[in-house]
């Protein structure tokens, strides 16, 4: 277990150094030159060569690389163009709040994913697992932000039932456990959460199915075994591949949430990247994506080891 | 039995009768898939609206009225209603199909060739130099395809060409990962291994024998891939990101309209219901294609 631990962690290091490498590329993939989306246009020479010993940009690209990941390393991810504080401190409290809604969405996907996916497995081809794989092909197809502005026009709209928009009443941003602002929270974590109720209830129904046919379930029956009996051993055996999908899901929602967070206004990591990129806010974006794409490759990794945990065969696969 | 009995009728002319080839027992399974085959004809039907639609097309989709803004849907002259500049709905969805299949398809079509290149080439050859490639992809996978289109086409600028350029790249890591494990899978077969042995180059095993097993599977899934596309592509323009105005694009359509949401809430949402029709007519067509193939995911 231990050996398998410490194979998977040098296995991501490279990774990460390549995710790092990718988002480092980011801003030298931008047309221009960056320095001048920071310089005011009437910039004297010698502000400019200060700023440019300041950022490094006089130095070559394995320098300046080598030095933005030791930056990084230290948790200094340089400072925002457009609202001159740090990035680290910016991007950290909008991942909290996105992580806050994509662990919503996920918790609401996995509970209708597992359900319809049972439900499908247990009765092929009867008119439930037809519908049951119905809503999932319509999960994995719809435009999510399309979705979100429909809830919008039937919650918020003609019902008005829930909030539109924004994390909180008034407009403001600070997050407090209250309904009022669990309101706020319904309809992006809703909207959010049909991504991976559709893959969740896909790979569980494949899965059931597959157990289902084993021989051990024969055996199981022969023993006497009562349904309940047998359900609780479908169960433990799905459960260790249906908690990783769940695991991807999360890492994939925190990172997929731009558009969802550009429909109902949410002051998450989306929100940030979105005004990053029309600011031309490059340090900004590039640290928002380096921290979301650390944070799916570090998920991963727990993801692997509950798996290996949960189910034992894997590591001595 | 078979060769007993011809061993004991020698005189009896031999006849061989031609078995049904692989794709036409494909296309057969095929067609027996009602789900299957009605997607594939919304497909079809999309495809036409997108060469043909400005011929179809009632209206001109420049055309605005500045007295006929957000007129509801059954509107006089107008069956989908006006958009927010007073241009006809109905003209403007036919004619988007253009451009919004077109961003699309293309990123995926080009994915399909870079990415089968990739895949082959490493599955092939094996060793360190499927090694080196294939972790170069990984790296790839760190990052979720929204949040990698969306930096992507950040960092470049909007346009149409660098939306196209991102969406390519988010999709070749996924195809060179199946090409490669299909190919790998089918280099260890034994006429591989037969046709090595009578000495053909590597390139007349790839072409003859490789290729033709491996290129299947890889355009199913490529199938699969342009539902997704579809809605990321649409979504780069609802950013604007992608397509710029006036042009009709179903996703840039959904952005302009978000303002009419209380007004016409119907009519801001009708863009979105074609992307979500388009996507669901592939994802349908590449799980036909799939289970008439055989294809385990």
């Amino acid at each position: 277990m231990l050996g398998f631990l410490l194979r998977r962690l040098i296995y991501s290091l490279p990774i990460m150094l390549g995710v790092a490498l990718v988002c480092f590329g980011l801003v030298h993939l931008a047309p221009g030159d960056p320095l001048m989306s920071i310089l005011p246009p009437d910039a004297s020479a010698d502000l400019q060569a200060q700023l440019i010993e300041l950022y490094g940009f006089n130095r070559s690209y394995p320098e300046q690389f080598v030095t933005w990941v030791w930056r990084a390393l230290q948790g200094d991810l340089g400072t925002s163009i457009a609202s001159n504080r740090p990035v680290a401190s910016e991007v950290m409290t909008a991942v909290a709040n996105t992580l806050r809604l994509a662990m919503l969405a996920t918790l609401i996907g996995f509970v209708l994913g597992c359900l319809f996916g049972f439900v499908a497995g247990y009765f092929q081809n009867s008119w439930l697992d037809k519908f049951a794989s119905l809503l999932s092909v319509l999960g994995v197809s719809v435009p999510h932000y399309w979705l979100g502005m429909v809830l919008v026009i039937v919650f918020s709209s003609i019902l008005m039932w829930l909030p539109p928009g924004g994390a909180g009443p008034g407009g403001s941003s600070q997050w407090i456990w209250d309904w009022e602002h669990f309101k706020h929270m319904l309809l992006p974590a809703i909207t959010m959460s049909v991504i991976p109720m559709g893959i969740i209830s896909r790979t569980v129904r494949a899965l059931v199915a597959d157990i289902l046919a084993q021989e051990f379930i024969v055996g199981l029956r022969a023993k006497g075994l009562t349904n309940f009996g047998i359900f609780w051993h479908v169960v433990k055996n799905a459960a260790p591949t249906a908690l990783a999908v769940m695991g991807l899901q999360l890492g994939y929602l925190l990172g997929g949430s731009i558009l969802i967070e550009t429909v109902f206004s949410w002051p998450g990591t989306g929100f940030l990247l979105n005004s990053a990129i029309f600011q031309r806010d490059l340090p900004l974006l590039q640290g928002t994506i380096l921290v979301l794409a650390m944070f799916f490759v570090v998920l991963n990794l727990i993801v692997d080891v509950i798996q290996t945990l949960l189910d034992p065969r894997i590591a001595r696969a | 039995m078979t060769s007993l009995n011809a061993a004991a009728s020698p005189v009896l002319p031999l006849v061989y009768e031609r078995s049904a080839g692989y794709w036409e027992t494909v296309g057969r399974r095929f067609l027996r898939d009602k789900v299957a085959v009605g997607a594939a004809l919304v497909v079809l039907l999309l495809m036409v609206l997108a060469v043909f639609g400005p011929w179809l097309a009632p209206m001109d989709p420049y055309q605005s009225a500045m007295l006929k803004r957000l007129k509801p849907i059954g509107f006089e002259g107008h069956p989908l209603g006006t958009d927010e500049l007073g241009r006809d709905m109905l003209t403007r969805l036919m004619v988007g199909a253009k451009l919004s299949l077109f961003m699309g398809i293309t990123p995926v079509v080009c994915a399909f060739f870079i990415g089968s290149l990739i895949g082959i080439t490493a599955g092939y050859t094996g060793g360190w130099v499927n090694s080196v490639m294939m972790r170069t992809i990984d790296v790839f996978y760190a990052f979720p395809s929204v949040l990698l289109a969306i930096a992507l086409s950040g960092a470049l600028g909007a346009g149409i060409t660098n939306s196209l350029i991102s969406l390519t790249i988010v999709f070749i890591p996924p195809l060179a990962r199946v090409a490669e494990s299909v190919t790998t899978q089918i280099r260890e077969r034994d006429f591989v291994e037969a046709a090595r042995a009578s000495g053909a180059s590597a390139f007349t095993i790839v072409r003859v024998h490789v290729l033709g097993n491996v290129l299947g599977p890889i355009f199913v899934y490529a199938t699969s891939l342009i539902a997704v596309s579809m809605i990321l592509a649409s979504g780069l323009s609802f950013l604007g990101l992608g397509v710029k105005p006036p042009e009709p694009e179903w996703g840039l359509m959904l952005n302009t309209l978000r303002t009419a949401i209380y007004s016409q809430p119907w009519i801001a949402a009708l863009p979105g219901a074609m992307i979500f029709m388009t996507s669901i007519a592939f994802n349908l067509l590449a799980d036909g294609l799939r289970s008439a193939m055989e294809i385990k995911q």
